[in-house]
């Protein structure tokens, strides 16, 4: 292990993490296009939609995650893969825009038929998105993409029969894996047709999967020599044997109806799918660019990593946070009523002073005024600025306190 | 391209920085008093700071992946000096994103105490966040921290390109304070608008009180941090200052032009204030301002585009900042809000006025900085990227940003519209049944 290969094992967690959660999200959106009809249909495109609701941003962050570490960290190696592959990352871009959009304008849906036309975009970017990001892997695993500005071919170099081949196995997947945390989320809401609906969905997603996946071996094998032997002929193997065994132990599970550990299991067969591609690929990043080549300097390596570790640690706390929330159900709707006893009607703000405050301020906007504007010295602007902005808050604090005193009283039939 | 997207994504960021504060002073008076009213007032503004997100995380994103569709160049040579402090700005979004979901979907769900506590996250994210992107553009604007050699960055120290650079502290409070107007006057303008409208009880004259105070507190300061900052950029950029003053010659005690079209060298049907501008640089009415007849004329920025963005920006500031101290006075002088129709008409005109000015500061600070895109080091030219199609992308992204404005004006009516809950659910006592969420906000 050497410094210029850690921050890409920060990138390739980032990506396992984006892919299983955001990937989720993105196959919650491919089933809300296969709902089919009816009010049955309807309960199957709620649950899709309410389950990642608390979620969905949080999970999509793990992308401006990955973007921003491999750019800083591996600077040459970003700008190639974005210019050479500008057309599948703008389709990409315009799909998270459309589909983020409509996520939003649903909220604001009221007729069926607003909602559904809100769901029919969703569900065509959730596909168009992962497709498009699907096939840049692809092209990055068949090293189409050289080093250099825009220098490889615009069209073919993500149009090879990898790249399209990623791309389907990435919706595949998204849609494997939004079936089995669906079907779980239902059984923990204990609704036995959704439970039947996801199970059904997610065994034939899951099988789907498997076969495009063994497909695509014999694929690599007439498209791509090279690749197909790093694959099959290196530490990429066992992580191979690993995705398959736990794809095979998720469909058991599922099959058995034991959803929360399903979770879990499929998680980790596309962990290990990932991980393959990184071990097949090590140590060329891109066609002549070696990871070291690529690697930022000395100094920038440090601070990334510090700067992701010590994000990581109030990252994960939070994060946890999130999720227990959410698999516990506290999120969820009409559950558990914690709304607790009103506090006490105390006064409002022991109207502390206003007089004091409000000549505070006007101390504080002279002083800025002084320091500021008319002293030139460095530590006389940053007095100067403090100095502003304690105006704002003591101007703030004077007036709004006894100002919403004086509207409550002045208003007492909307008082409650 | 990357500009529109900014353009789009800025005014979200100032929501993202000041709006948070502003519902967390809301739910802590509803804490403090038990008054629904806040209760109320709060949850209907994290509905709008939750859809205001939603988009801004997506056109965050479209932005991050601009760097690379834009200007893969610009980030390959430099993403070593600057990248660090998009990493750390990706980890507050995410920070953010996580506490907004705690938040959003925590109200009715976990206590009063720690639902308060989940937001103060938000709002600290939002503020790291700014912090870093805006050291970025301050390290763009006056680059260190690194060594050029061969087209290559070389003695990188990241930390202190980005942190111990002169020009981040004016630029950070001059966006910060922005970010502070902005929300301010838009989510006043809202209510001022509901006002005309007649719809003006005890919940509109609270929920347009507490923006406006804050708005009108912090638009004249913003004069003192701009002036602060324009002397930053007269030494440290003075073909920006030129360009913004349209200064053609290195003049000795130069005059300052009000409004006017710059061309063939001057100034034209300006009013000229003599010796304004060197005092107001340099604190001296006899002050040497460089010209843009410093460097060639490929090196200048557009003249025009420079001048008329920073007119436009600080005539604006200028008028919300009068609009602010007209209120202050009325508060003072009469201790109540201002009754006057105009004062409504102006207030609802002050939010998209503050929208303009802000664009328009960004882009006085960007296009003046033109042709460089890395101040002295990097020319915008070398920087683009070498992939073709960039009309067709710009066209396609312009017709996509349009349908999400127009999506997002809609959802905000929608929003609007919805029926009030409180008032009912208080007077019942239960203040619960009608306090379900709309299925996905």
């Amino acid at each position: 292990m050497h410094l210029y290969e850690l921050p890409l094992i920060f990138v390739l967690i980032g990506l396992v993490f984006y892919v299983v959660l955001a990937g989720a999200d993105f196959g919650a959106g491919f089933w809300l296009l296969f709902a089919g009809r009816g009010p049955a249909a309807a309960r199957v495109r709620d649950h899709a939609h309410e389950s990642m609701a608390p979620v969905w941003e949080a999970n999509h962050v793990w992308l401006i995650f990955v973007l921003t570490v491999t750019w800083t960290a591996y600077p040459s190696a970003f700008g190639s893969i974005a210019s050479t592959l500008s057309i599948p990352l703008f389709i990409a871009a315009i799909g998270i825009i459309l589909r983020g959009a409509a996520y939003a304008l649903r909220a604001g849906a009221a007729s069926a038929r607003e909602q559904r036309s809100t769901d029919a975009v969703f569900a065509v970017s959730s596909i168009l998105t992962p497709f498009a990001l699907g096939t840049m892997v692809g092209a990055i695993a068949a090293r189409r993409v050289p080093v250099g500005n825009a220098a490889g071919h615009l069209f073919s170099s993500w149009t090879g029969a990898t790249s399209i081949l990623v791309g389907v196995l990435a919706v595949a997947t998204a849609a494997y894996l939004a079936a089995v945390f669906l079907a779980a989320d239902a059984a923990r809401a204990r609704d036995s047709d959704l439970i039947a609906s996801f199970r059904t969905r997610a065994l034939a997603a899951g099988v789907l999967a498997g076969g495009i996946a063994l497909a695509g071996i014999a694929v690599l094998h007439a498209d791509d020599q090279p690749l197909y032997h790093r694959l099959l002929h290196s530490d990429a193997l066992a992580a191979l044997v690993i995705s398959i065994l736990a794809g095979a132990l998720t469909l058991e599970l599922v099959r058995r109806r034991h959803f929360e550990r399903a979770r879990y299991t499929a998680a980790l067969a596309v962990a290990a799918v990932v991980a393959g591609w990184a071990l097949a690929q090590n140590p060329i990043l891109l066609r002549g660019l070696t990871v070291r080549q690529a690697a930022a300097p000395h100094d920038t390596l440090v601070v990334v990593i510090v700067a992701v570790l010590a994000g990581a640690v109030i990252l994960f706390p939070s994060l946890a946070l999130l999720f227990r929330l959410v698999l516990r159900g506290q999120l969820d709707h009409g559950e558990q009523d914690l709304s607790p006893s009103p506090p006490a009607i105390g006064t409002l703000l022991s109207a502390s002073a206003p007089g004091l405050l409000a000549r505070a301020a006007a101390a504080c906007l002279l002083a800025g005024f002084g320091f500021l504007t008319l002293a030139e010295a460095g530590w006389a602007h940053a007095i100067g600025v403090l100095a502003l902005l304690g105006f704002i808050v003591c101007g703030f604090l004077a007036d709004v306190p006894s100002q919403l005193e004086k509207i409550s009283r002045e208003d007492p039939a909307t008082r409650s | 391209m990357q500009a529109l997207s900014f353009s789009v994504h800025i005014p979200l960021v100032c929501f993202g920085i000041a709006f948070p504060a502003m519902i967390l002073f809301v739910e802590w008076l509803y804490l403090r008093s038990g008054d629904q009213l806040y209760r109320t007032l709060a949850r209907r503004w994290t509905r709008v700071m939750a859809a205001l997100f939603a988009i801004g995380v997506i056109t965050g994103t479209i932005l991050s992946f601009e760097m690379g569709l834009l200007w893969p160049a610009f980030t390959s040579t430099f993403g070593s000096v600057f990248g660090l402090g998009f990493a750390i700005e990706g980890f507050s979004f995410f920070l953010e994103a996580i506490f907004i979901g705690i938040y959003i979907y925590g109200w009715d769900r976990l206590s009063p105490k720690a639902h308060f506590l989940s937001g103060i996250p938000i709002a600290i994210a939002g503020v790291l966040g700014s912090l870093m992107v805006i050291s970025v553009n301050a390290w763009m604007n006056h680059p260190s921290g690194f060594r050029l050699h061969d087209g290559k960055a070389l003695d990188v120290h990241p930390l202190t390109a980005l942190f111990a650079n002169s020009f981040l502290w004016p630029e950070l409070v001059h966006m910060y304070i922005a970010g502070y107007i902005v929300t301010g006057f838009l989510l006043a303008g809202a209510y001022a608008i509901g006002r005309l409208r007649g719809r003006w009880t005890r919940y509109e004259r609270t929920a347009l009180a507490i923006p406006l105070t804050i708005a009108a507190l912090a638009s004249p300061v913003q004069i003192l941090i701009g002036d602060w900052a324009a002397r930053d950029v007269a030494t440290a950029q003075p073909i920006k200052l030129a360009a913004i003053e349209g200064l053609a010659k290195t003049t000795k005690g130069a005059s300052e032009h009000l409004l006017g079209w710059y061309t063939q060298g001057q100034v034209k049907y300006g009013i000229a204030i003599p010796k304004m501008l060197s005092l107001l640089a340099f604190h001296n009415p006899d002050a040497v301002v460089k010209g843009l007849d410093t460097v060639p004329v490929d090196r200048q920025p557009p003249v025009n585009v420079v001048r008329v963005s920073f007119q436009l920006m600080v005539g604006i500031g200028t008028l919300l900042a009068l609009l602010g101290v007209i209120y202050l006075f009325v508060r003072i002088r009469r201790k109540r809000l201002p009754e006057s129709v105009w004062f409504y008409r102006a207030l609802a005109l002050a939010g998209p006025a503050s929208v303009m000015a802000l664009i328009a500061g960004w882009v006085t600070t960007e296009v003046g900085r033109q042709p460089w895109v890395v101040y002295k080091v990097m020319l915008t030219n070398e920087a683009v990227t070498g992939a073709g199609g960039i009309p067709v992308g710009y066209v396609t992204l312009l017709l996509v940003y349009a349908g999400v404005g127009i999506g997002v004006v809609w959802i905000l009516r929608r929003l609007a519209r919805m029926p009030m809950d409180p008032p009912a659910s208080v007077s019942g006592g239960s203040g619960r049944a009608s306090e379900q969420p709309s299925p996905v906000l």
